[in-house]
């Protein structure tokens, strides 16, 4: 056709060659092209340096947090954020407020990231693991093996997910670990059934076939055939499921079943917050507002991958 | 030696009432190094037969020996080190994840060859693509090309039997020539036998020497290419089906 | 003859990230009431160019024209509402594969007694009788039984006559078919066009006839575009086809393996750059 073939010089012409000469340079070329294509998405591009903000909060909160999480001062509690009124303008600090035992709200949120990222790795990295591994299976051995993954699966999808995660963790006992564990329980299913579903499409193909008939049997084709083209779908939706289990992760805190006191894990911080929050709105309201802030990114960020990703799109 | 020896071959799918029978009592033989042509319209089971030979159809029942042996159930891998087979559609037959030098690069590991590097560049060759298609991925080439990488893919393991399902039938005419021609030229290179699948009966008149025309699941006549180019025809179906095609292709 | 369409220096364009794609290059031509044929390859423009004609290109594709008139009013610059009365109604289009343009869950006559409708103020009995007329008309037998039936019961034959039924019921000038028949076999194809040819005859229509088969086009139509690289490079009459001059338009033919002309190897078509860069014919 008649697009302008016109070679670029240097690495950016070397990325996007169509006439790639090694193995690394045709992964490379093809990443490159999928990050111009997400590079593109401006509200991706901001839900990822949110992100990375977040990331390097996470790893500098020690550095960047004017004071000890922890340290109480009673006399100070519950000071007004700094633009506030009624704040008494001899108190230093505090630029964000205090809660009821007078503790930085700022310091708390500059540490409580660690812990949600923490949560979110964790949940990032088991869930979909334990969905692909079922759904795949299920999917490409069909049969009564089918039959038995995918019940299972139903039956810890009838559950109401928060429901079920406190079941877990009242039987784990209450803490970070045991959370995220109950977390990890109850949101592989849709993983699963998704996994599945791409399965069903995907072993049929010709290409299936076509390494069926060199010989290749059931786990190479899995995990060398299958699991590359699940795996991006998986991480769009778990992107975009994200801030769902960052809510679930603050739900169990504030419920008192997460994160325990003096954590400063965000849910645990509007749990706190919510018994003063009509006199004094700032220490529910503004953990509530970095858990919005970082589910929104995740949005934001699967939104874009889901275009960059997509399988049916890139397959043509 | 026969290539290939089917008899009272039948193929079905599902059970009890919902059975659908796909092919019915198919006889043909293939000699070794000969090339037949199956033809008949969409659901005459003509790719059936393609698919039952190589292990892809769940139920059937009858006689397929390939090489003179009866094929086992699973199919051996050396079966498919000497059967091999390209799909219909070159835009669904490759992972669209996947280098040519991965699909390439598997294959061959997997049929235990050593000498992949020389043999990747090999094969690229014997197809017409050269070097810098070697990295490629199947978005990056064009169907003509997709087509030419499964034809490589195929020839990876050195079958001596070649299953091809429409080869060209998802590519323009002009794409269609070539990639004839290097079905000829490949055959002619290495003695391959050639069990061909299409609709058109010019491409499969153009490859093959004896014809089988299928209609409902059923053989309904075996001939020769001369006798088929001379209309020397007994069944009135594969009269009706030159006819329109003479017709499509004289006007 | 009266011009049903003019068309000239049509140019469809896509942005994107290296540059203006041109799907369809400066494409000139007129039609009557008669059949034009446009033949290419995939990525020829073939289909671009029916689509443009009815405005069909998604954004961000573009289309541009110095004159795109149907019978002497202007096209380009209508809003979108008013194409729509367009489509269908003066225009209207029949593509490929039947199973993906009739809605699944809608009985075949009530998608037809719909299009009518949308068109044409009558009773809903009133629909009914013209849409069995209509598939009485496409050589459906029983078009009783038809006109209940779901499009998964239909053949693929009946599925294409059934469309170019729908298309029809509204009397549009001009109708477009897109590969109509590529999806079928080869005894029902002439079938098909049997019963597009009669209508379009009967009903003094002009008929877009797309497809990448040169033989098929040449015996059906009456004239022929064959577009190379989002251009015409030669206009023929459908007849004078094994005339053709361009070495694009011989290569083609010469590409074919043919029953009654058996060869060791087939002609393959040399491609030249030039053929991409020289100027549009006009039809």
């Amino acid at each position: 056709m008649s697009l302008a073939d016109t070679q670029k010089p240097g690495l950016r012409g070397w990325l996007l060659t169509d006439t790639p000469t090694s193995r690394r340079h045709a992964r490379a070329a093809s990443l490159y092209q999928a990050w111009l294509s997400l590079k593109g998405n401006h509200m991706a591009m901001l839900g990822l340096g949110i992100l990375i903000a977040l990331v390097i909060i996470a790893a500098l909160a020690s550095v960047l947090a004017p004071s000890d999480p922890f340290i109480q001062d009673l006399s100070l509690r519950l000071t007004p954020p700094i633009w506030q009124a009624d704040r008494d303008p001899a108190i230093e600090g505090y630029i964000l407020g205090s809660d009821s035992l007078g503790r930085d709200i700022l310091s708390r949120l500059l540490y409580g990231s660690r812990i949600t990222l923490y949560i979110v790795t964790l949940v990032a990295l088991m869930a979909p693991i334990m969905g692909l591994l079922v759904g795949t299976i299920a999917g490409y051995a069909g049969g009564w093996l089918d039959v038995i993954l995918m019940r299972i699966t139903d039956i810890f999808l009838a559950f109401p997910r928060l429901i079920l995660a406190l079941a877990f963790v009242a039987t784990l006992g209450a803490g970070i670990e045991n959370a995220v564990l109950a977390i990890s329980l109850t949101a592989w299913p849709p993983y699963a059934r998704i996994a599945r579903a791409e399965t069903l499409t995907i072993r049929n193909s010709d290409y299936i076939h076509a390494v069926r008939l060199q010989g290749a049997g059931p786990m190479r084709i899995i995990t060398k055939h299958i699991w590359p083209l699940c795996i991006s779908s998986l991480v769009v939706r778990v992107t975009l499921d994200m801030a769902g289990i960052i809510l679930a992760a603050a739900g169990l805190g504030f419920l008192g079943l997460g994160a325990q006191p003096p954590s400063p894990e965000w849910g645990a911080m509007i749990s706190e917050g919510r018994k003063f929050i009509l006199d004094h709105w700032w220490v529910a309201t503004m953990p509530g507002l970095a858990i919005f802030t970082v589910s929104l990114a995740f949005n934001l960020l699967g939104d874009g991958l889901r275009d960059v990703l997509d399988p049916k799109d890139g397959a043509s | 030696m026969s290539g290939i020896e089917i008899e009272g071959l039948n193929v079905w799918f599902g059970e009890y009432e919902e059975r659908v029978d796909a092919v019915k009592n198919a006889k043909l033989s293939v000699p070794k190094g000969g090339s037949f042509g199956l033809v008949g319209e969409s659901g005459s089971g003509k790719s059936t037969i393609l698919r039952a030979i190589m292990g892809l159809a769940p139920t059937w029942s009858g006689k397929i020996d390939i090489l003179g042996k009866p094929v086992e159930t699973p199919r051996s891998r050396d079966f498919y080190r000497a059967v091999q087979m390209v799909f219909q559609d070159p835009y669904a037959s490759l992972h669209p994840r996947h280098s040519v030098d991965q699909v390439l690069s598997e294959t061959l590991s997997l049929h235990g060859f050593k000498d992949i590097d020389t043999r990747i560049s090999k094969l690229l060759d014997d197809v017409g693509l050269g070097p810098s298609f070697r990295f490629r991925y199947p978005h990056q080439l064009s169907g003509g090309q997709r087509q030419r990488v499964a034809i490589a893919r195929a020839l990876a393991p050195e079958p001596q039997i070649l299953l091809l399902d429409e080869p060209t039938s998802a590519l323009d005419v002009s794409v269609q020539a070539e990639i004839l021609n290097l079905l000829t030229d490949l055959r002619a290179e290495h003695k391959l036998t050639y069990l061909m699948v299409s609709h058109d009966l010019a491409v499969v008149g153009h490859i093959c020497h004896d014809i089988a025309v299928m209609q409902l699941g059923e053989i309904v006549e075996t001939l020769g290419v001369e006798d088929m180019r001379a209309m020397r025809t007994e069944h009135p179906y594969t009269k009706h089906l030159l006819e329109s095609s003479l017709q499509s292709a004289a006007r | 003859m009266s011009k049903l369409l003019e068309v000239e220096n049509l140019w469809v364009k896509f942005p994107t990230r290296n540059g203006v794609f041109d799907a369809v290059r400066g494409v000139s031509f007129s039609l009557g009431q008669e059949r034009l044929g446009i033949v290419g390859e995939s990525g020829s423009g073939k289909s671009m160019t029916g689509r443009a004609i009815l405005r069909l290109i998604r954004p961000p594709g573009m289309i541009e024209a110095d004159k795109m008139e149907l019978e002497g009013v202007d096209l380009l610059g209508r809003s979108e509402r008013e194409m729509r009365k367009v489509r269908g109604q003066q225009i209207s289009m029949i593509m490929q594969d039947p199973k993906f343009s009739l809605n699944p869950v809608m009985r075949v006559g009530a998608q037809i007694s719909e299009a009518y409708r949308l068109h044409a103020k009558v009773s809903k009995k009133e629909a009914k009788r013209k849409a069995i007329a209509m598939l009485e008309a496409v050589a459906i037998r029983d078009p009783e039984r038809v006109y209940r039936m779901f499009p998964h019961e239909v053949s693929g034959g009946m599925g294409q006559r059934i469309m170019i039924a729908m298309m029809l019921i509204p009397d549009p000038k001009i109708m477009i078919a897109d590969e109509p028949t590529s999806a079928l076999d080869v005894s029902v194809q002439m079938q098909v066009l049997e019963i597009m040819d009669k209508l379009v005859k009967d009903r003094g229509m002009g008929l877009i006839f797309i497809s990448h088969d040169l033989n098929l086009v040449s015996s059906f139509c009456d004239r022929v575009l064959i577009m190379y690289a989002g251009r015409v490079v030669e206009t023929l009459p459908a007849d004078k086809l094994h005339e053709a001059q361009h070495p694009y338009t011989r290569g083609l033919l010469n590409s074919l393996p043919r029953l009654d002309a058996p060869k060791e190897r087939l002609d393959v078509l040399q491609r030249d750059p030039a053929w991409a860069t020289e100027e549009s014919v006009s039809g």
